[in-house]
């Protein structure tokens, strides 16, 4: 799924945060990684690529959908179906067990359901990713490594065409932020997904298809 | 909405500590006005059924409720007394039968109730073990005081002083058990039922003790004469009637003056009934007639005042616990911003997340009534005990 992204002006309601990108593309299929330093958008980026955010002006097209010109029910179908996401902090909810968490877009969206083909897959993804024998465990019992790998099981488990993951390494030691960025690269690869990543670690950028650098979009910056 | 509840079960029964918290309000907001009804009512029921069986009291002037509760109940203050003349002239009318009633000392904390065996009749009291009244002395017990005191045909039970620090008052009476009532659920089963003339022994008017011709202690005779021997209070009486020493008891009062608390009156029909309150309504010396339903119903009305007193109160404590529970969600949905950001970003709308509230609530709501009932339930099965008890 494609991306484009053209004169967007994006504020909080605050006033104190404003985004100006002015072009940006991300192709179907394609590797990118946003960088830069906190503050500079990234995460409000990631969201308007999502529909979560609707910019002050401009256009957001993901998927051949304008998301700007969708009402709040479209944006919100179209990003239980279309999009997967994985935070930085994992957002697993702490009163529900592995497998749980995995179905957790199934039970609150009324477009999917917990039923039996939604559970072989989140076993399917679980197995995939090392949790296979972890799935009654409760979230607080996992290590930072595991959580994270839960919460990628729970962005891909409605077969997304676009994962927007948000610092998905920032908790991690190295060791599990390499194997965390290869996960993503590895499901994405296999699901022929676009694959977003928000980062500010540059060590985690080799194998990205291309690179974007936040610098440029900060007020001020240089076109 | 199945999935709202699954997920609201999860977060209810992950996080014990607050759901104990807000159940327990909950429950107790619901349970302690069930509870205070039923008590109320459970009073109600039975302070009426015994108004009921007993159509008429008959006492000395003063506190209405202090004679129907004494008559009816054996509770409260000791009415102002009768003579067994009043009760004889209540009996002549023929309009009613009349039984007396005295009733002033206790034992073991149990009133004894000092009466006929027409009492008996009247109540339809049967005894259970054992036998009725025969003999001076004797005594047949309610059966909670069998049960509590562990007593039975064959027993003793001892009276208690009314003050223990009067050397020279009433001696307690060491009485016999012959018999133990069957279970009425009325206030006779937490009676001591003693024949009129124990109740006198137990009061001081009447007394047994050794022949003073054959006194052993010169000393306790202060005058002898040929008709009459006078004896000091040091003479030894008789704590115990028994076959030997009751031939030795007698009363220090004409007949028609031993004293009564009450007089219980069963009219013969609606005629009688008007004929007796027409004559005791009517300045009758310094007695009253009370109908007991009606003096009854204005202690109830008293009670169902001070009910709904405790019902604003409930009120207000519903309110509080509302405005609690309110506070709670919006506390708990404070907390919870960042996992409803989570839910929303993953695809949840703002009305699932409502949902997902109102199924928390609702479950809460349905483990409150749950446990609310359940102590109503148990409440139910021992509450007829407890207001037994209570009564």
């Amino acid at each position: 799924m494609n991306a484009a992204i053209h004169d967007v002006e994006f504020a909080y309601g605050d006033g104190g945060f404003r985004l100006r990108i002015p072009e940006l593309a991300v192709a179907s299929g394609e590797k990118v990684a946003f960088v830069g330093p906190s503050g500079s958008g990234k995460t409000t980026l990631l969201r308007l690529l999502a529909g979560v955010h609707v910019p002050d002006r401009g256009s957001v097209e993901t998927g051949g959908a304008r998301l700007d010109r969708l009402s709040d029910a479209e944006r919100r179908a179209f990003r239980i179906r279309r999009v997967g996401f994985v935070f930085q902090d994992f957002e697993l909810i702490d009163y529900l067990n592995v497998r749980e968490n995995i179905l957790l877009p199934c039970r609150i969206n009324p477009a999917l359901r917990p039923d039996a083909d939604a559970r072989k897959s989140a076993e399917t993804l679980a197995e995939s990713l090392g949790l296979a024998d972890k799935l009654r465990r409760r979230v607080d019992q996992l290590s930072q490594g595991e959580r994270q790998r839960v919460a990628i099981a729970r962005a891909l488990l409605p077969k997304p065409e676009m994962i927007l993951a948000d610092e998905p390494t920032g908790n991690l030691d190295p060791a599990n932020k390499r194997r965390i960025v290869e996960i993503l690269f590895d499901r994405a690869a296999s699901s022929q997904a676009t694959l977003v990543v928000v980062t500010h670690d540059h060590s985690l950028l080799d194998g990205f298809d291309r690179v974007v650098d936040f610098e440029r979009f900060r007020e001020g910056a240089p076109a | 909405m199945k999935q709202h509840f699954f997920l609201a079960w999860r977060y209810v029964a992950f996080h014990k500590g607050k759901t104990t918290i807000l159940v327990a309000c909950v429950s107790l907001t619901l349970f302690l006005p069930l509870f205070l009804s039923r008590m109320i009512s459970g009073f109600e029921e039975r302070l009426m059924a015994r108004a009921e069986a007993t159509p008429l009291v008959i006492g000395a002037k003063g506190s209405r409720f202090d004679l129907a509760l004494h008559a009816l109940h054996f509770r409260g203050r000791t009415p102002d007394l009768l003579s067994m003349r009043d009760h004889r002239e209540i009996r002549e009318t023929g309009l009613a039968m009349a039984v007396p009633l005295f009733s002033r000392f206790s034992a073991r904390g149990y009133s004894i109730a000092g009466t006929t065996l027409d009492y008996f009749t009247q109540r339809k009291l049967t005894v259970a073990r054992g036998e009725t009244l025969s003999m001076l002395g004797d005594c047949v017990l309610g059966a909670n005081v069998a049960r509590e005191l562990k007593l039975g045909p064959g027993d003793h039970l001892l009276s208690d002083p009314k003050n223990v620090f009067d050397i020279a008052g009433d001696y307690p009476l060491r009485m016999r058990v012959t018999g133990v009532l069957a279970t009425s659920e009325s206030p006779d089963d937490n009676a001591v039922f003693v024949d009129l003339k124990t109740a006198w022994v137990i009061e001081g008017i009447g007394h047994g003790h050794k022949d003073m011709e054959k006194a052993p202690d010169r000393n306790v005779v202060l005058e002898r004469s040929d008709t009459n021997v006078v004896a000091n209070a040091a003479l030894p009486q008789f704590m115990e009637i028994t076959s030997e020493n009751s031939a030795s008891f007698h009363f220090h009062a004409e007949p028609e003056d031993l004293p009564i608390t009450a007089t219980l009156a069963w009219p013969n029909d609606e005629k009688s009934r008007a004929l007796l309150l027409g004559r005791f309504n009517t300045g009758h010396g310094d007695t009253q007639i009370l109908v007991s339903t009606e003096v009854v119903g204005e202690m109830l009305g008293l009670v169902f005042k001070v009910k709904r007193f405790f019902d604003a109160n409930f009120a207000l404590f519903a309110v509080s616990t509302g405005l609690f529970l309110a506070l709670t969600i919006l506390l708990s949905l404070r907390l919870r911003r960042r996992e409803m950001q989570t839910l929303f970003q993953l695809g949840c709308s703002r009305g699932t997340v409502f949902w997902l509230q109102a199924a928390e609530l609702a479950i809460v709501l349905a483990i409150s009534l749950c446990v609310a009932a359940a102590l109503t339930a148990t409440v139910g099965a021992s509450g007829d005990w407890m207001i037994h008890r209570l009564m």
